[in-house]
């Protein structure tokens, strides 16, 4: 020990024996050290219940955060629903007017006939699968070439200035011209579902390579890392978590994309199906097709976010 | 063991880098010499800005010198590798991976196989006193277990020279001293050359055999100072007579290099205020 910054530390080194031997009743000195006696050992603590009523009241007092938040989270639930009843019911026309808008329970009913009819899951399938293949291939070309782009300046150079040209083109923009590009229908729908996703991911992927520490570059180096273990080893890790945020952003985009494109252009999908309910005096097929494509957002962010914890451990909240 | 069984010459020799700016080069270091003879623990210590981060980046491998020539071994650096490891102030562990796989990464460069790697790492691991925390990850660590993760990992290939540039800067002192006495033990056990930066004079003494004392920007060696203390070294020896007038040599030349470092900003009136001594000297004597 290099025990000369700190001067307790020295008087403690300094001190004599008979400075300890002070009775406990006289003041202290300057400067004297007082060892206190060790404590008594206490008599150990009763064991803790373990009846279930009491294990019951523990998890009560621990989880009681979440559980406030699940009730106060059900209440504005079920405060939306009834507003929404009140509304609907009696036909208010408040400037807004909800006089066509269906009440609750016209919308279950629509739900069971849907659900039963089987067109109705089709059209969820057929959207959700567009997701998935737009999505997949967005993922599979933004994530590599950000990485790429993160890496290596001249690509990034060089790629840059036409994706940020690009990104500011709504997805919704482009059906006029994916219509044109591609022979089928189909493949038009799923390019804009692509697009919209990809820039969330490219761009999040990029931010993440930004943040990658240069440190850790020069460790893995120091310990015999080349370049392909380097980039597999250190950025791709260091860039997950971003990553991951791009993906989910991008999920999300992806829906909205998608939702647009299947409105203007489609002949199946949920997005068709609630622009087709208008068309066809369903109202409450409308408020179904919302709920439904809300439903699946919230859902298919939820697994990417799933995904990510899973991937991401190290950056679990302690 | 014999001095000339063991690995790990360092040699810089009329080191000069500089950088290239709008109003021409810019020296960081100028004509530097130092050698760390295999087995030896040397340290660097000067004003901060002087240049010891870039000689010992320069050994690492991560700069080239604009002049001037650094071999391990009398093998010319080329660029970093396993062979010199190095440990980080801000400890620079893979947050991604456990405590042992950070451990574990030289070995996995190398190819070795993963129950291999692993039994080496753990006892590794158990030498530094971290078993039980070989399947954490590095932000569960405290700041003196992390670093000890840092010295551990860059040991793990088998080093011939340990490159530390202010391992401990950013632990509190008591952590500090404890950590100071592992590297002391793990440097006698592995009989490996070390080249230590810091600017905490009293931990290049406890340390070192040998001190470099570098001059302000450009740097270049100001001092070459052996530390005549015995070993093993204790507490008890920063009390001694030769521990103190070393310190007291150690800090005039130090501070006279951070006063020139400092020069443009500080007059006599600012020497006032801040209650430096120049001991008589006037401040044109000192700059």
């Amino acid at each position: 020990m290099t025990a000369m910054k700190h001067n307790t530390a020295l008087a403690t080194l300094a001190v004599a024996p008979e400075r300890f031997a002070r009775a406990p009743e006289e003041p202290a000195l300057a400067g004297s050290v007082v060892l206190r006696p060790p404590r008594p050992a206490r008599p150990v603590a009763a064991a803790p219940e373990t009846g279930f009523s009491a294990k019951l009241k523990r998890w009560f007092r621990l989880n009681k955060g979440a559980i406030r938040a699940m009730l106060l989270g059900c209440l504005s639930l079920g405060l939306f629903i009834a507003l929404w009843h009140v509304l609907t019911v009696n036909r208010m026309s408040i400037y807004v007017r909800f006089i066509n808008v269906p009440s609750p329970a016209q919308v279950l009913e629509s739900a069971e006939a849907a659900f039963q009819s089987g067109r109705f899951i089709q059209h969820i399938l057929i959207s959700c699968r567009r997701i998935l293949i737009g999505f997949s291939i967005a993922t599979l070309v933004a994530v590599p070439l950000g990485l790429l782009m993160g890496r290596y300046k001249i690509l990034r150079e060089f790629v840059f200035p036409v994706s940020e040209v690009m990104r500011p083109i709504p997805a919704i923009a482009w059906v006029p011209m994916a219509i044109m590009l591609w022979p089928s229908n189909e493949e038009s729908i799923v390019f804009i579902t692509f697009l919209g996703s990809f820039f969330p991911i490219l761009i999040n992927t990029l931010h993440g390579m930004s943040t990658v520490d240069e440190v850790l570059v020069r460790a893995a180096r120091c310990l015999g890392a080349k370049e392909t273990a380097t980039f597999r080893e250190v950025y791709f890790p260091a860039a997950l978590p971003q990553i991951f945020t791009g993906l989910t952003v991008g999920m999300g985009v992806a829906w909205v994309s998608l939702i647009a494109a299947e409105m203007i252009s489609g002949q199946f999908g949920i997005g068709y199906f609630t622009w087709e309910s208008y068309s066809l005096v369903q109202y409450s097929d409308i408020a179904l097709g919302m709920i439904c494509i809300g439903v699946l957002g919230l859902a298919s962010s939820f697994a990417i976010r799933a995904v990510g914890r899973i991937v991401t451990p190290w950056a679990a909240r302690h | 063991m014999s001095a000339s069984a063991k690995k790990g010459l360092i040699e810089v020799s009329d080191f000069c880098l500089s950088y290239e700016t709008m109003d021409g080069a810019m020296a960081a270091v100028e004509e530097a010499d130092i050698v760390v003879r295999p087995g030896e623990f040397v340290s660097i210590i000067g004003p901060s800005g002087c240049g010891k981060s870039t000689l010992l980046n320069a050994v690492a491998g991560f700069l080239k010198p604009t002049r001037g020539k650094v071999t391990v071994d009398g093998e010319p650096v080329k660029g970093p590798g396993a062979d010199r490891g190095m440990v980080f102030q801000q400890y620079s562990l893979f947050p991604w991976k456990t405590v042992r796989e950070n451990v574990e990464f030289g070995l996995k460069m190398r190819g070795m196989p993963a129950d291999e790697r692993k039994r080496a790492a753990r006892t590794l691991l158990g030498l530094a006193g971290l078993s039980q925390f070989e399947d954490q990850y590095p932000d569960k660590l405290s700041g003196g277990m992390k670093q000890r993760v840092g010295i551990v990992r860059a040991l793990a290939t088998g080093p011939r020279v340990l490159l530390l540039d202010e391992p401990f800067g950013a632990l509190d002192a008591q952590t500090r001293q404890i950590m100071q006495q592992i590297l002391t033990n793990l440097w006698e056990r592995l009989e490996i050359s070390v080249l230590f930066v810091t600017h905490d004079i009293d931990e290049a003494i406890f340390l070192s055999d040998r001190i470099y004392v570098m001059t302000a920007r450009p740097g270049s060696i100001k001092a070459e100072v052996t530390v005549p203390l015995p070993r093993p070294r204790d507490a008890a020896l920063a009390l001694s007579a030769e521990f103190l007038t070393l310190r007291a040599e150690l800090a005039a030349l130090i501070r006279e290099e951070s006063l020139k470092a400092m020069g443009g900003e500080l007059n006599a009136d600012a020497l006032k205020g801040l209650a430096i001594n120049l001991h008589g000297a006037s401040i044109s004597d000192v700059l």
